[in-house]
């Protein structure tokens, strides 16, 4: 008994433990260390297949045929109300797109609130009436929770934690090991919207621009592109951006992917605020703009389908997937014709962005 | 975006490109000056496209790079006491001092912010009247305007518990000391615009003159360098040794004489160390007498301590003076990352390590 206690005391560890001493911001960027935390730690202790296969949700096959979508998401986003939304719709809408990136509708949500003492009633009702807006909007059900308080101090103001289902409707094949060379690469929308729209709030910096989250539901857009073709890879291109997510499904794919730099569809105040801060878009946070991965012969029609639906009307074909190979498997063209690698930066350029 | 789009168009671009090789015939080295238009060339691959002739080596003008570990190691002190608040911008917190950097001062308890402009250091200081708040003023001459108002406003305002650790440095005297070195190979210079934009080019005509070297003044956008290469180029082979400016539309002969106003009532030159370099005669700023008190250097004055130590493997030295290339380094991308910087210049994204390796260049294992 004693022993035991000893060694919960000196933290020794039974699993090998990723590199560094303690927890830096940067494991929570999406980036490298969180991938270095994922794969060296969470991946081999839980030691499942469906988690290793690091999709947007998980996909389990339930007795009968059926396919469940199984999704879980922590919104900690700071300041957690910002210009066009707040961290309630935000973590209904991240929960539903995280199953929408696997072909599937959602069927029910829950939440779990973690409130610090001392926070606003008011700013409470005014996030959870965003939560019950965003539900109807996406049309799911939330159908249980939770809520905890800590102390002044122990939390920032409120966290939300979401977890839903969704059904994976029979014949869709969606995952992040399906690119194949040849395949065209697509985005949904205009990119970096959502973490310059946070930044534009945060003290010391804040400034005034024409600047809105772009925080939305894809269900919709997502059934529409399936229905248009052969969609092999769908990413929500949250944390990291989409340089992040096209290095995570080169990877999982043992594909690479070559980009145009000037193909990206981007908010003329988006790109201002971009070059102001010495940000790079493609490494800047999206709330509702997909990375697709589309047969080559489909790529024309299921780009007309996300550009007929209004949340994907800047939709554009920005790059292709091609055979394995070299130290970086992202790369990108300038407009000189030089290339240049996408590299997974290792921390955020922003911090604490959803 | 206006004033944006029109300077990164890729057909003027490519058009320039072949405008360079048809007016080069012979092999050059140009060094551009600054980090930031070192950034734009490897970011957009110029450096790939232009006649292999042309040599662009990378200058030593990144502010955060060449700040002396000393001061560093000054900023670090103050910051780990209760009685003071370091503010800095962010490229500083991670440059690496002898021991530590100001990242690890914060995670020790000191009071460490980043800040994005020197007036707000000083609405801190006006927060907190019973500690002194420290700005580190790094930058060149461009951002000494604004440091000297910030003093100034302190001045005015009664705010005495505000100050500077002054590390600015100062571009001619750099662009001489690199052209009397030993070794040097650098033949024609892409002079700073923004600098240029606050001192004009008055100062470089000297420099031309009594070396021998061309100058161009230059902006920061592709099209911008890809211009202010070309009529380098020209002037290489016409052998004219004139200060051009491509830069016209920030720049003027004399620049901002409001600015300059500023900055020479607040601040005098004085030799500073440069990291990597040396000793360089009148080549910084440091505060007059009127501003003793808003002085950091003269409210914490050094205890000695040890003596600053460098990496041994880094060749920061020889990249600042453009003798070596970032990749030639035995350290860099392995040992040497931004996570793990060991030379300041791999910590700011103006260094030109750093560039470098977010342009996903790959060590090699001999110097071309």
């Amino acid at each position: 008994m004693n022993q035991q206690r000893d060694i919960g005391f000196a933290m020794q560890c039974p699993v090998p433990l990723p590199p560094g001493e303690q927890i830096l911001l940067g494991h929570g960027s999406g980036g490298k260390l969180t991938r270095e935390l994922i794969g060296q730690l969470f991946a081999p202790v839980f030691a499942d297949g469906e988690l290793a296969r690091l999709g947007d949700a998980a996909v389990l096959d339930l007795p009968g045929g059926d396919r469940l979508a199984f999704t879980t998401d922590a919104f900690v986003v700071q300041p957690a109300f910002f210009p066009g939304s707040n961290i309630g719709e935000l973590a209904v809408n991240g929960t539903v797109n995280d199953l929408a990136m696997m072909g599937s509708r959602p069927l029910a949500l829950s939440a779990a609130l973690i409130l610090e003492e001392g926070l606003e009633m008011a700013a409470l009702g005014t996030v959870i009436a965003s939560m019950a807006d965003a539900c109807r909007a996406a049309e799911v059900r939330l159908v249980t929770g939770d809520t905890k308080v800590v102390e002044r101090g122990a939390a920032d103001g409120l966290y939300v934690i979401t977890s839903g289902i969704g059904v994976v409707p029979a014949g869709v094949e969606i995952g992040p090991e399906r690119a194949r060379p040849g395949d065209r690469v697509l985005v949904t929308g205009p990119i970096g919207s959502h973490g310059v729209a946070v930044m534009s709030r945060r003290a010391g910096i804040a400034f005034d621009a024409d600047l809105r989250s772009d925080t939305a539901p894809l269900t919709e857009l997502v059934a529409a592109m399936i229905g248009a073709g052969d969609v092999r890879v769908l990413r929500d291109a949250t944390r990291g951006g989409v340089a992040s997510v096209l290095n995570e499904l080169a990877e999982a794919s043992g594909v690479s992917i070559t980009v145009d730099g000037a193909a990206f569809p981007m908010l003329p105040p988006v790109k201002a605020a971009c070059e102001m801060l010495g940000l790079d878009p493609l490494y800047v946070a999206n709330e509702g703009v997909a990375v697709a991965v589309v047969g080559p012969q489909d790529a024309d029609a299921v780009l007309a389908a996300a550009r007929a639906m209004p949340v994907g009307a800047a939709s554009a074909l920005v790059g292709e997937v091609g055979e394995a190979g070299g130290t970086t498997p992202v790369r990108l063209r300038t407009g000189l014709g030089a290339t240049r690698p996408l590299i997974l930066l290792a921390g955020d350029q922003l911090p604490r962005i959803c | 975006m206006k004033y944006l789009d029109e300077y990164r168009d890729d057909r003027v671009a490519l058009s320039l490109v072949e405008r360079i090789r048809q007016a080069t015939t012979r092999p050059w080295t140009i060094m551009e000056v600054c980090g930031g238009q070192t950034h734009t060339l490897v970011r957009q691959g110029i450096d790939q496209v232009l006649p292999p002739e042309i040599e662009l080596v990378h200058g030593p003008g990144c502010p955060v790079c060449v700040t002396p570990v000393a001061l560093i190691d000054e900023a670090v002190a103050i910051a780990k006491r209760p009685d003071a608040i370091v503010c800095s911008f962010g490229d500083m917190i991670r440059v690496p001092g002898s021991a530590e950097d100001l990242f690890m001062a914060r995670a020790a308890g000191g009071d460490v912010r980043v800040v994005y402009s020197p007036l707000d250091a000083l609405e801190i200081a006006r927060r907190n009247p019973d500690r002194t708040v420290v700005f580190f003023a790094v930058g060149f001459e461009t951002t000494a305007p604004a440091n000297a108002m910030a003093v100034k406003q302190a001045h005015r305002l009664g705010i005495e518990n505000f100050a500077l650790l002054v590390a600015h440095v100062l571009v001619p005297p750099a662009i001489t000391a690199i052209l009397v070195s030993p070794g040097n190979r650098v033949q024609g210079f892409l002079a700073p615009g923004h600098v240029c934009a606050i001192q004009g080019w008055r100062e470089y005509e000297p420099i031309a003159r009594d070396f021998g070297v061309p100058l161009v003044v230059t902006g920061f956008e592709p099209i911008d360098l890809l211009e202010g290469i070309l009529m380098l180029v020209r002037q290489l082979e016409e052998g004219r040794t004139d200060v051009e400016n491509q830069y016209v539309r920030a720049v003027v002969r004399d620049g901002n004489l409001a600015a300059q106003r500023v900055v020479d009532e607040v601040f005098e030159t004085a030799d500073r160390a440069w990291r990597g370099i040396g000793v360089i005669e009148k080549s910084g700023l440091k505060l007059r007498p009127t501003y003793a008190h808003h002085d950091a250097e003269v409210l914490f004055p050094h205890d000695g301590g040890p003596p600053a130590s460098e990496s041994e493997v880094c060749i920061a030295g020889q990249v600042l003076r453009g003798l070596a290339k970032p990749h030639h380094c035995p350290a860099f991308g392995t040992e040497c990352t931004p996570e793990h910087p060991l030379g300041a210049p791999m910590v700011s994204t103006e260094g030109a390590c750093a560039a470098y390796f977010l342009a996903g260049r790959v060590r090699q294992e001999t110097p071309a």
